[in-house]
């Protein structure tokens, strides 16, 4: 014999699992009853406008596995961490590109970059950056160096580097680059001259 | 009416709740070895219902062993035995003899593999030797390779429960209120004489064997907290309450061990590479990856932790040839957290740590040394541990350096690079990555044991040939 109250209990829940599948098929419907949304072409964020720079990106090439340095045009706001945001926003979009030299998954973006005196800048990137990362010690190696050595070649000041996912830390990018501890942006260039030489 | 739907719907709830629970307790399945030679542990697959294990996996840590496909054909030569299967086909020939198999032999990505089952009988015709399986536990033991072992109650206050084994044994070791588990993976333990032992006591009641899943389990009851402590050298453990009893796991481990415990809230992690004595000089082989962390997808079917563990057993295996010790920190499907495999090769103290990667992007190999991080200062005899490999860094890149030029003297194509990857920052011993690229465009060509084999000796040619330099520093 089961005890009343349990019993209580069971039907309490089976009520409420049975009002919740109501309710769902409900929803479901009305989602489906509303028109066909139009692709959302607002942009995320306000596009730099004004005159255009020269800057020099530092470019990966999955083939050979270098970094090359690419001169490039690029509108930038006046205030250094906007620059800083945009300057490795130019970046991304060479990657999200579809003949990239080195393909990151659609979606990755720089959320922020945050310049803290003294030399310390923080990048925060999306979790779609991380998480859609190709797997491997040189490729996530050729992302890391060239992010930090485009934002550290022009925007003067910077030494340490910290890349965040999400606004969290995390151990690596994709299972090999660390991800849980500064860069000296002195020791990243240093690489970025390594890496530069076509093997 | 009323009673039998209340009673069918907690049937159905408690159903869901037992099947749910198993799911997540669910291990992988794994096939432990043990030999004279190496004790190891191996996943094994599921494949249409019934349990696969590599052969080639499964032989080569015993001998020198290669293989290779043709088509579907499948050929093996461990010593002078020569063995040969057909994908599908339930009958292969070793030595020219037919060699039947419990279900069809599988070929996948070049891996040839045979039924669990089927290793009772396939083995000892490589070996030349008997083998004992015991198959649901997933435990072969080659030759009479065991440690049996002996439990005696010793009623003293508070009473005492001695483990006598015929070797050293290095359990994981973990307790919860009412019992202390001791689980041996890489310990031939065995039960010879029973396999329950109950007690007229009122602290320690029982103990009981059981194998499951390529490792023994001796589980100890008891209506108190218990704590084990190592000694004979390890070879015997003697389960006590501590004099006061309180609630929570101690766990003892053998004094002056080197050894860092794994957590105990972690009782799945594999033991660590015993400690090594300081006048033997070794190279500790971290194959990286592991269990669930797969690293890179090589192909859809190959995972990096399968390529980086092959490699490491070829790397292994030239090294002992050339009469240099080894010690593997993973040798099976295990997973490792970063921090932990610096301690355990800072504990060890090897001559050089060698961690393996492996890609199938570019072509050839890739030498790395560290990238280090910013220092904090050290303090007194405390080292920074983000930055434990400064020390040895330059070691470290004369060695990366010396092991890319002897492969491109063999025109294999290999590069010299720093690299922010982790844990070789943390290792205080001189460090070095080696990144594993594909021979060609066919990228799961990286898994091939005809690819591996002469990177493989070249590399062990060099660092053995660099043993005086290695154990300078030390």
């Amino acid at each position: 014999m089961i005890p009343r109250h349990l019993f209580i209990g069971i039907a309490a829940m089976l009520i409420a699992v049975a009002t919740m599948t109501f309710y769902v098929r409900r929803m479901k419907h009305r989602v489906l009853d509303l028109p066909a949304a139009s692709t959302d072409t607002r942009p995320i964020a306000p596009p730099a406008t004004g005159p255009t720079e020269q800057v020099t990106l530092y470019v990966a090439y999955d083939d050979p596995g270098t970094i090359r340095a690419v001169s490039a045009q690029i509108p930038l706001p006046t205030g250094r961490q906007q620059r800083a945001e945009e300057l490795l926003r130019a970046l991304m979009n060479l990657y999200l590109d579809r003949a990239s030299t080195h393909p990151l998954a659609v979606g990755s973006e720089i959320r922020s970059v945050y310049l803290v005196d003294p030399g310390v800048a923080v990048i925060d990137t999306n979790a779609i950056f991380a998480d859609g990362h190709r797997s491997g010690v040189l490729v996530e190696e050729l992302t890391v160096a060239s992010i930090i050595q485009t934002l550290a070649g022009n925007i003067p000041g910077v030494l340490r580097v910290r890349i965040l996912v999400d606004g969290k830390e995390r151990e690596t990018l994709a299972g090999h680059a660390d991800l849980s501890d500064f860069y000296e942006t002195s020791a990243v260039s240093q690489l970025v001259q390594q890496l530069q030489v076509v093997p | 009416m009323r009673s039998s739907s209340a009673s069918l719907t907690l049937i159905l709830v408690s159903a869901l709740l037992l099947f749910t629970v198993l799911s997540i307790s669910a291990d992988e399945k794994r096939i432990s070895v043990y030999s004279t030679i190496a004790n190891y542990s191996l996943s094994t697959v599921d494949r249409q219902g019934r349990d696969y294990v590599g052969l080639l996996e499964i032989l080569e840590p015993l001998g020198k062993v290669n293989s290779r496909s043709d088509g579907n054909r499948w050929k093996i030569r461990f010593g002078s035995v020569d063995g040969e299967f057909t994908t599908g086909k339930t009958r292969g020939k070793i030595s020219g003899r037919d060699a039947d198999l419990a279900a069809p032999f599988l070929l996948e990505n070049g891996r040839g593999m045979i039924p669990l089952a089927s290793l009772g009988a396939i083995l000892p015709r490589f070996l030349g030797g008997p083998v004992n399986f015991h198959e649901n536990a997933r435990r072969l033991f080659v030759g009479n390779f065991t440690t049996p072992f002996t439990v005696d109650f010793v009623k003293t206050t508070p009473p005492r429960l001695v483990f006598n084994f015929g070797n050293v044994v290095n359990p994981t070791i973990s307790t919860e209120p009412g019992h202390l588990r001791m689980v041996f993976i890489r310990d031939p333990v065995v039960a010879t004489t029973a396999q329950d032992w109950k007690f007229e006591d009122h602290m320690i009641t029982s103990v009981a064997y059981s194998e499951n899943n390529g490792a023994a389990e001796i589980t100890v009851n008891s209506t108190v907290s218990l704590m084990a402590s190592f000694s004979a050298g390890g070879r015997t453990i003697t389960v006590t309450a501590p004099p006061s009893t309180s609630p929570g796991a101690i766990v003892n481990v053998p004094s002056g061990s080197m050894r860092p415990m794994p957590p105990a809230t972690n009782p799945v992690t594999p033991p660590l590479p015993p400690p090594v004595a300081q006048h033997r000089f070794v190279i500790m082989i971290d194959a990286g990856h592991g269990g669930a962390e797969r690293g890179a997808a090589i192909t859809d079917q190959l995972g990096e932790k399968d390529v980086n563990l092959a490699f490491a057993r070829q790397l292994r295996h030239e090294l002992e040839t050339r009469g240099v010790g080894v010690l593997m920190l993973r040798d099976g499907d295990t997973f490792i957290p970063l921090d932990q495999r610096a301690a355990a090769a800072n504990s060890a103290r090897p001559g050089i740590y060698v961690n393996i990667h492996s890609t199938g992007q570019g072509t050839g190999i890739r030498m790395y040394s560290a990238m280090l991080p910013s220092a904090e200062e050290n303090k007194g005899p405390f080292i920074d541990w983000n930055t434990a490999q400064a020390a040895s860094l330059a070691l470290s890149q004369q060695f990366a350096s010396g092991a890319a030029v002897e492969l491109q003297k063999r025109n294999i194509p290999a590069r010299i690079l720093a690299a922010p990857l982790r844990p070789l920052n943390n290792v205080v011993v001189p460090s070095l990555t080696i990144d594993l690229g594909p021979p060609s465009s066919n990228v799961a060509d990286v898994n091939s044991p005809t690819y591996q084999q002469p990177i493989a000796a070249i590399l062990a040619e060099f660092l053995a040939s660099q043993k005086a330099r290695l154990e300078a520093p030390r």
